[in-house]
């Protein structure tokens, strides 16, 4: 039984995600559950106010705005996104692979930096205005940064690779053969598309949502950058719970529920049998 | 056949569209370091003065130097950890380990805000001085998925029969690891660890909450300066980084393109 000594090598690994990554999650799970210290922290006293307090219409209101700018910003990158996945699809093979790795490449550059490159795009004096004046349609500069409609151009483009991907990953195994079946008995491109195409693909399209909608929530920094700090969604409430109204049990109630939501999408993603590779 | 034609045409050209959006940002970005007015939203001309500021100013140097330091260690800790994980799990069902590949892989799929928070939670509570001790401690944490993943499918990949080889012949479990597996899976190693690179270098929301005193990094001075104006050196700033962060993506993407062919 020499060779099982191997298994030893693992220990690294179990220690340090126990320490470093389930011990702090049980810990936030246990402070949301505690009452709030005066000054910075958390007195232990069990209390479920945290949780009940969630449901606060302010909160609620937060939640319902996360929700419906992700929801909102995951059908656009759907939309815009399928078609292109359908057209990788249907490209030659080194094709393909050259667009694989130009939608992969952006994923993996600083979001921040890709949204700071909108900044420079939609400011006052910024390219789209400086066009518009030289052509004569405007003569003071529009207001598009610092707008609800920056936020959602953000959120679109950073869940733009999440879209096309699993789309495009569900229409290259899917079986073509099944559409030309439709149109050879006569179905039109459209129909045979609605038909066949879709719901054959409509396991890419749910890992798609689902890969879309959770991460999004958490990144504070588009709201911050490109709505001015107007816009507060979930992200942006953890980050001020935390930092600056130093109400650790109300942050960490936050995160759980957003654990919550994470989890059941990671489920509903498993159910529905999307999978999709992005390492 | 001049329909079909007609039509590749058209889905060339939205794609065309849907490319220049996504990479539309990342050109402001480059474009405008070069421009010489600080302000004009239209290219003025070329310049490379905000470089030549950028490579002069002490701070930005001081914060390069934490930013490389940390990815430094935290993606050498991580190669170690995760390498070695991934050899012990590969072929080996063991106590907990679905539990425990679960909690290792949890960092990339965990929004980051909530791993920050916990971070910053559990470091307060051992009462760890927020610097940059805590700032590697949590960019090893999300270093360490990207290569136990990548070294774990590899090894799935790899033919078994090759270490029994070695074993039959006499090789000792040392050797056989420093010998045979560990050449297989050099390749995952090292794309791994670009990745790792490319996601410590460019972290901002979790290092936002685990930074202290002395642990500046350059994508949260960059975050610090957007949220007072836009300054040109930013820009370069940006740049630089983005240079940086695409060479190591595409050789990883080689490496683990030569791999896979």
């Amino acid at each position: 039984m020499k060779k099982d000594r191997r298994k030893w090598l693992c220990a690294p690994l179990y220690i340090w995600v126990t320490l470093f990554v389930a011990l702090p999650l049980v810990y936030v799970a246990g402070v949301s559950l505690c009452k709030r210290d005066a000054v910075w922290g958390v007195t232990p006293e069990f209390t479920l106010e945290n949780y009940r307090a969630l449901f606060n219409p302010s909160y609620l209101r937060v939640f319902a705005d996360s929700f419906r700018t992700s929801a909102v910003a995951a059908v656009i990158s759907l939309l815009v996104g399928y078609p292109f996945a359908y057209a990788m699809a249907k490209s030659s093979p080194a094709r393909r692979a050259a667009l694989m790795v130009l939608v992969i490449v952006p994923f993996w550059t600083s979001a921040l930096i890709r949204t700071y490159g909108w900044m420079l795009f939609l400011r006052a004096n910024g390219p789209v205005n400086s066009l518009l004046k030289s052509l004569g349609l405007i003569r003071r500069p529009l207001k598009l940064l610092y707008t609800p409609g920056a936020v959602y151009l953000g959120y679109v483009y950073t869940m733009m690779p999440f879209a096309i991907l699993p789309c495009f990953t569900a229409l290259e195994s899917m079986d073509w053969h099944a559409v030309e079946a439709a149109r050879d008995l006569g179905a039109r491109p459209a129909r045979a598309f609605f038909t066949v195409t879709l719901p054959l693909t409509m396991g890419g399209v749910m890992s798609a949502v689902t890969l879309t909608l959770v991460p999004s929530m958490g990144i504070f920094f588009i709201s911050d950058l490109l709505g001015g700090g107007k816009t507060v969604l979930i992200g942006n409430l953890i980050q001020n719970q935390i930092l600056t109204a130093r109400n650790t049990p109300m942050g960490a109630a936050l995160s759980m529920a957003m654990l919550a939501l994470t989890a059941l999408i990671l489920w509903i993603q498993r159910r529905t049998g999307g999978e999709t590779r992005i390492l | 056949m001049r329909r079909q034609k007609r039509k590749a045409a058209g889905r060339a050209a939205y794609m065309a569209l849907v490319l220049t959006f996504l990479y539309l940002p990342l050109m402001m970005v480059v474009l405008f370091s070069f421009n010489p007015s600080k302000n004009a939203g239209v290219m003025t001309g070329f310049t490379l003065e905000w470089y030549k500021q950028l490579f002069s100013d002490a701070e930005i140097a001081a914060t390069l130097r934490n930013s490389l330091r940390l990815a430094a260690l935290s993606i050498g800790t991580a190669a170690v950890i995760g390498t070695l994980g991934a050899v012990a799990l590969a072929r080996r069902k063991m106590r907990l380990q679905g539990l425990m590949e679960g909690v290792a892989s949890l960092p990339v799929m965990v929004p980051e805000i909530v791993l920050g928070m916990a971070f910053l939670a559990a470091f307060s509570f051992v009462r760890l001085r927020l610097g940059l001790a805590t700032m590697y401690l949590a960019h090893t944490t999300f270093c360490i998925p990207y290569i136990f993943l990548l070294v774990k499918s590899r090894l799935a990949a790899m033919d078994p029969q090759l270490e029994e080889a070695a074993r039959d012949l006499g090789a000792r479990p040392a050797r056989v690891f420093f010998t045979v597996t560990l050449p297989v899976v050099l390749p995952a190693v090292a794309a791994g660890m670009l990745m790792a690179f490319a996601m410590s270098l460019d972290d901002v929301i979790i290092s936002y909450f685990v930074t202290g005193p002395g642990a500046q990094t350059l994508p949260l001075k960059v975050y610090s300066s957007l949220k007072v104006g836009v300054t040109p050196e930013i820009n370069a700033l940006c740049t630089v980084t983005l240079g940086v962060v695409l060479l190591a993506i595409l050789i990883a993407q080689r490496i683990r393109g030569v791999k896979s062919s």
